[in-house]
């Protein structure tokens, strides 16, 4: 079972705005799912070195060539906001 | 004479060569087949008919010229809406992306309007493909097109719904865990989900982007062999896609599955499966020794483990991939306040669903300090072990015979608790993991819904499945069945 002070602190690192409802929610849903993976500490890994992909490939690489992009007023057309070309967020930095 | 949304893609594709029908005729059929239809399966979040006509008139042009054509020019189809679409809306079942346009289009959308098809709409999903029976559509369900009470299976389930109803020839989904074969599998339909590196990913919107791969749904192999044809190969923007070439699938239909060794995965008869599923799935598997392979059984000894280790390793990279959506660059945006970690946290509260935001807790907390070690690292050494587990398997047989889905089609709204839901693909997600190929192929049905088969090869082994697949279905014709109650 994780605690209340977990799904508070997982959320915030997730940057995911909960109600004190969702916490709730969240912390009964996770635990079930939990434990029902805990199985996964059984197996034995000893000498097993983790896999992180799939693919069959390693260091693909490419010719470092600059290619066509698009103009920006086409990669900013999906923007909530901007100006001059650019993306209008509110103020990082605090104070004045 | 037959109406012709029943044609298979083959058989329309004969017709258009030989110009005894028109793209446009064809395409007609299948618009119309949506207006009859589309109300009660809601199978599409986008009709996009007049692109479809337009694209029709030209697959005409491209044919009455003489020109080389492929096999799926002036052939109707359905996109996943995960796939980006140049200006047209690709929202991934998500609030997050209701109102998206791509400003460029998936390759796989490169490779398919350079072979003239015709897109009919993007199709219903699971909000990012994080599901298994399209209920977490942040729009609305799509009902399966045997039983419209129950579920299309998922994530893919708008993709499967509309090739069962008649609405597309053929369409493409995207499978992390099992979202292309389980839908298939409870809709009668062949679904492969392709190995890892096998399809290009660039431009299907990213959820676990080790275990992600596109492919196709069709009502027959062959059709299901021309549409995973048209999109396999090496891409430069996709590092992951793999350079070996592809070869002619439908090349090795000989219809004959005499003298191949195909292994039954012992650990796959798990309790909480249907008693008529397994039935059905082990008469299938007496119905090709019948026809002249040699069934072994097989241990594929850490398939206990797959399900956990999928949702450790999937939940983790869908949080990694999901951080993009803060509302700063495209995608739904909190305007409420001015400061910044608000507008953030508020945007992914509201945009995101239940499920999602599960899934991005679950891979935040398995990716935290403190718990790395215990639960990402511990899923990343069983995924080693699953995956030598099929190597070791595979050096044995040449095919995996199983279950798809534990269930039939089961009704919306019976399964509401997600780790229940998460069962659904036991059978599907160690596929996933190893990133070899698979196929869900119709196998029967139970009481009228359909039971599906699954396939599984090695890495690259699409050409045997698929020509496994291809043979029994000669022999069996589930394949051929329609939803009645349409």
């Amino acid at each position: 079972m994780i605690d209340r002070k977990t799904v508070e602190n997982v959320a915030k690192l997730a940057r995911l705005g909960m109600s004190e409802e969702d916490v709730t929610t969240f912390q009964q849903q996770l635990s079930v799912i939990l434990e029902n993976i805990k199985i996964l500490q059984d197996a034995d890994v000893s000498g097993v070195s983790p896999t992180a992909h799939a693919s069959r490939l390693t260091s693909v690489m490419r010719a470092d060539v600059p290619q066509p992009s698009y103009p920006p007023e086409v990669l900013l057309a999906n923007a909530p906001d901007q100006e001059d070309n650019s993306l209008k967020v509110n103020a990082v930095l605090e104070g004045e | 004479m037959t109406e012709l949304y029943t044609l298979t893609i083959h058989e329309a594709a004969d017709l258009l060569r030989q110009k005894k029908i028109s793209s446009v005729e064809l395409t007609k059929a299948h618009l119309n087949r949506i207006r009859a239809v589309e109300d009660k399966v809601k199978a599409f979040t986008l009709v996009t008919d007049d692109l479809a006509l337009q694209q029709a008139q030209e697959a005409d042009k491209r044919i009455a010229s003489g020109a080389d054509i492929s096999p799926l020019t002036g052939i109707p189809i359905a996109i996943k809406d995960v796939i980006c679409t140049k200006d047209i809306l690709t929202t991934a079942g998500s609030r997050m992306l209701e109102h998206f346009k791509p400003p460029f289009n998936a390759t796989i959308m490169e490779k398919l309007n350079a072979a003239n098809i015709v897109m009919v709409g993007k199709t219903n999903m699971d909000e990012f493909a994080m599901g298994s029976s399209t209920e977490n559509s942040a729009f609305f369900n799509t009902h399966n097109p045997w039983d419209l009470q129950r579920a299309p299976g998922g994530s893919s389930g708008g993709s499967a719904a509309a090739v069962a109803a008649g609405m597309a020839m053929g369409s493409y989904g995207s499978d992390t865990g099992g979202s292309i074969r389980q839908p298939a599998s409870l809709c009668n339909l062949v679904g492969v989900k392709p190995t890892y590196g096998r399809v290009s990913r660039f431009g299907l919107i990213a959820f676990g982007s080790s275990l992600d791969q596109i492919g196709p749904f069709a009502r027959n192999a062959r059709d299901a062999a021309l549409l995973l044809q048209a999109i396999a190969g090496k891409d430069s923007r996709d590092a992951t896609s793999s350079p070996n070439p592809v070869p002619d699938y439908t090349a090795s239909f000989t219809g004959s599955i005499k003298g191949m060794k195909l292994g039954v995965p012992q650990e796959y008869w798990v309790e909480g499966t249907q008693p008529e599923v397994i039935k059905i799935v082990r008469a299938n598997i007496e119905r090709l020794r019948e026809m002249g392979a040699e069934i072994v059984d097989v241990s594929l000894p850490h398939t206990k483990y797959g399900v956990s280790a999928y949702y450790i390793i999937a939940p983790a990279e869908a949080s990694a991939n999901l951080a993009r959506y803060d509302g700063v660059k495209y995608g739904y945006s909190y305007r409420e306040t001015d400061d910044m970690w608000e507008a953030m946290e508020k945007t992914r509260q509201y945009g995101f669903g239940a499920e999602v935001k599960r899934r991005i807790m679950l891979g935040t907390y398995a990716l935290s300090s403190g718990y790395y070690d215990a639960y990402y690292k511990q899923a990343e050494k069983v995924r080693s072990l699953i995956t030598q587990d099929f190597e070791q398997a595979f050096a044995k047989v040449d095919a995996l015979v199983s279950p798809a889905s534990p269930t039939v089609a089961f009704k919306l709204g019976e399964i509401s608790d997600p780790y229940q839901m998460y069962l659904q693909d036991v059978f599907t997600i160690p596929a996933n993991l190893a990133g070899i190929s698979g196929v869900s192929i119709p196998g029967g049905f139970s009481e009228g819904l359909p039971v599906g088969l699954q396939l599984l090869g090695p890495a690259f082994g699409e050409e045997v499945i698929l020509r496994i697949a291809d043979a029994f279905e000669r022999e069996t014709q589930y394949h051929t069945q329609w939803p009645h109650n349409l």
